[in-house]
């Protein structure tokens, strides 16, 4: 069918491509495994003194950002995406029942998918400002006090509530994009069926529209959670290269936020192992969060 | 008995149109969440310094009384023309370099027939799962080696070492190539015929076919440079060479003082507007590109 004399050409359309995908993907993934098993790496020179099997490990591990970093990590991605996904998945199903206006909200609702994190995160910031802030004088309609949230002496508690109801507002968008596009692709027909067996509206949306939804729902659980498991621009726009409250530096720092910091100090010698470990573990985190997702839903999942 | 079914037509008329009403209203619940931050980064941005202090908040300003005046404080903070415009050409760099290799390797992934191509494609795959963290150390070796970040980093450079790490994209890859796909086989025999060659068919046939695909790609990618905030803030070594996000960001930490919030939400508008109108305008391809990276899985 299609000649076979292509596969020297083939190669020279690729060229441009796997050059550059050599040097800066496919390289970078081996030498993160040079990186994290080589002591005192200089990055410049090149050099480094002797391999080591786990100190990279063992120096991140013991940071004790380390400890607050995948505290901040586990509980942006297991709060932010479960909460996300069902507000999402609610919202597109209203937004799918209707006729008019339909358009006009669409739009509002994906606008968070367009804007800059670090624009809306400083917005977002000045919203929990203690005392010009939006959601305290809301709060205090109810008589509840100001709460310090995000400014100086703020606790890692309100820093990381405001944190994740912000990135939790940033991650709507995308996913009731893609939701609404996978219920206006279910064939009606399932519903004039459902009609005819008079079902009721929850029983409709808990066996038609979910389970038809499925691969939508798998694919966006698992994107959202390597998503939140890099969470860091989002910290930055909130709360600038200090990671937390002023006064409580890194209160609300990320593991991919070690990463950064380590590279920061790339002068120092093995200060890049050390960032290739943080990325490894972030890794392996992410892979094993994938493989029990792709596991459960494995028997859930209407193809 | 018939004023039974139409009473009970009625009731069920009334049914339907409380669930609707409810179904709206709760969507106009919703979508003022998502609205009020972008309404109190404007308020605020149109605010004397006294009424951005001032508890409780303002919430309603006439528009008569806008500080218009704040576009140019939140511009003297910060060059932010200038960030504007080295962004602008990165977009430009990364985008044409992105769109070029994309072209030709989904084209070669899609139409010809090569020894190693599913192996080669599944290997482009699986490097989707692996967090950029890791690439993004190395590359960081990378370009110090080759000279591109130092000390004495020309304009030139930081240009080089912002852009051609991006130069192609493994998702628009196969983006491409499924959108290659779904052209017909008789065009190409049919242009086999013709005498053409495989170069003219992809630029005169194939990449016209796929130009809304193409348009998607070249706007993610150019929305992407704007939002670029990690990579930029680590090889370029001039205030002058940042981007957008970068200089918004630098500008306005409270490290520099007291912030200075009417400017600040008025220089995060001029971040934010462009993609506004640049999303308004062409949401329909931006949307292609969302529905299709939804059915990718």
């Amino acid at each position: 069918m299609l000649e076979d004399q292509s596969n020297v050409k083939a190669w020279f359309y690729l060229l441009p491509a796997l050059i550059l995908l050599g040097i800066f993907i496919f390289f970078p993934i081996f030498n993160a495994f040079f990186l994290v098993f080589v002591d005192e790496y200089n990055y410049m020179q090149g050099t480094y003194e002797g391999f080591t099997l786990i100190n990279n490990f063992r120096y991140v591990v013991t940071d004790h950002n380390f400890r607050v970093a995948m505290t901040n990590t586990m509980l942006l991605t297991f709060v932010s995406v479960p909460v996300s996904v069902i507000i999402a998945l609610l919202i597109s199903v209203w937004l799918n029942a209707i006729k008019r206006l339909q358009g006009f909200f669409q739009t509002i609702f994906f606008l968070p998918y367009v804007t800059n994190a670090i624009a809306i995160g400083m917005a977002f910031a000045f919203m929990f400002h203690v005392r010009f802030g939006l959601i305290n004088w809301f709060l205090g309609i109810f008589g509840i006090s100001p709460i310090n949230w995000v400014n100086t002496g703020a606790s890692w508690g309100t820093a990381i509530f405001a944190l994740l109801v912000y990135v939790t507002w940033l991650g709507l968008a995308f996913k009731i994009m893609v939701f609404l596009s996978g219920l206006q692709g279910i064939d009606k027909q399932y519903y004039d069926a459902a009609r005819v067996d008079s079902a009721s509206r929850s029983r409709v949306f808990r066996r038609i529209t979910v389970p038809l939804l499925s691969p939508m729902i798998m694919y966006i659980t698992v994107t959202s959670f390597i998503g939140a498991f890099k969470a860091y621009t989002e910290v930055i726009g909130m709360f600038g290269e200090r990671l937390g409250p002023p006064g409580n530096d890194r209160a609300v720092i990320t593991v991919v936020a070690l990463v950064y910091r380590s590279l920061d100090r790339s002068g120092v010698p093995g200060a890049l192992s050390e960032a290739a470990a943080a990325s490894l573990i972030l890794f392996g985190v992410t892979l094993v969060f994938t493989m029990v997702n792709m596991q459960v839903s494995k028997k859930r999942v209407h193809y | 008995m018939e004023q039974a079914i139409y009473g009970n037509e009625k009731q069920i008329k009334r049914k339907i149109f409380i669930r609707l009403a409810i179904v709206y209203a709760l969507i106009i619940f919703f979508a003022i969440f998502i609205i009020i931050p972008f309404y109190w980064m404007l308020i605020t941005a149109m605010k004397t310094l006294t009424q951005v202090e001032s508890a409780p908040p303002i919430l309603w300003l006439n528009p008569a009384e806008w500080q218009w005046v704040n576009f140019s404080g939140a511009l003297e903070q910060a060059p932010f023309l200038r960030f504007t415009l080295n962004t602008v050409v990165v977009a430009i760099i990364a985008t044409i370099g992105t769109v070029i290799t994309t072209i030709l390797s989904a084209f070669a992934f899609a139409r010809l027939n090569f020894k190693g191509r599913d192996l080669l494609f599944m290997a482009f795959i699986a490097t989707m799962m692996i967090p950029g963290e890791i690439f993004v150390i190395t590359n960081y070796i990378t370009v110090s080696r080759i000279g591109w970040v130092s000390l004495d980093q020309s304009y030139f450079e930081a240009i080089l070492a912002m852009t051609v790490p991006f130069m192609t994209s493994i998702f628009f890859i196969f983006f491409l190539r499924q959108a290659f796909k779904t052209i017909p086989n008789e065009l190409y025999y049919a242009a086999k015929v013709d005498g053409k060659t495989d170069w003219q068919y992809l630029w005169r046939v194939m990449v016209p076919i796929a130009i809304p695909t193409i348009t998607t790609i070249t706007i993610l990618n150019a929305m992407n440079t704007w939002n670029a905030y990690i990579w930029p803030q680590l090889v370029t070594m001039q205030e002058d060479y940042r981007l957008v996000s970068n200089g918004l960001r630098n500008a306005f930490d409270d490290t520099a003082g007291r912030i200075m919030y009417h400017e600040q939400m008025a220089a995060s508008i001029i971040v934010t507007v462009p993609l506004i109108i640049a999303f308004l305008l062409l949401k329909k391809y931006i949307m292609r590109g969302v529905s299709r990276s939804g059915i990718k899985g």
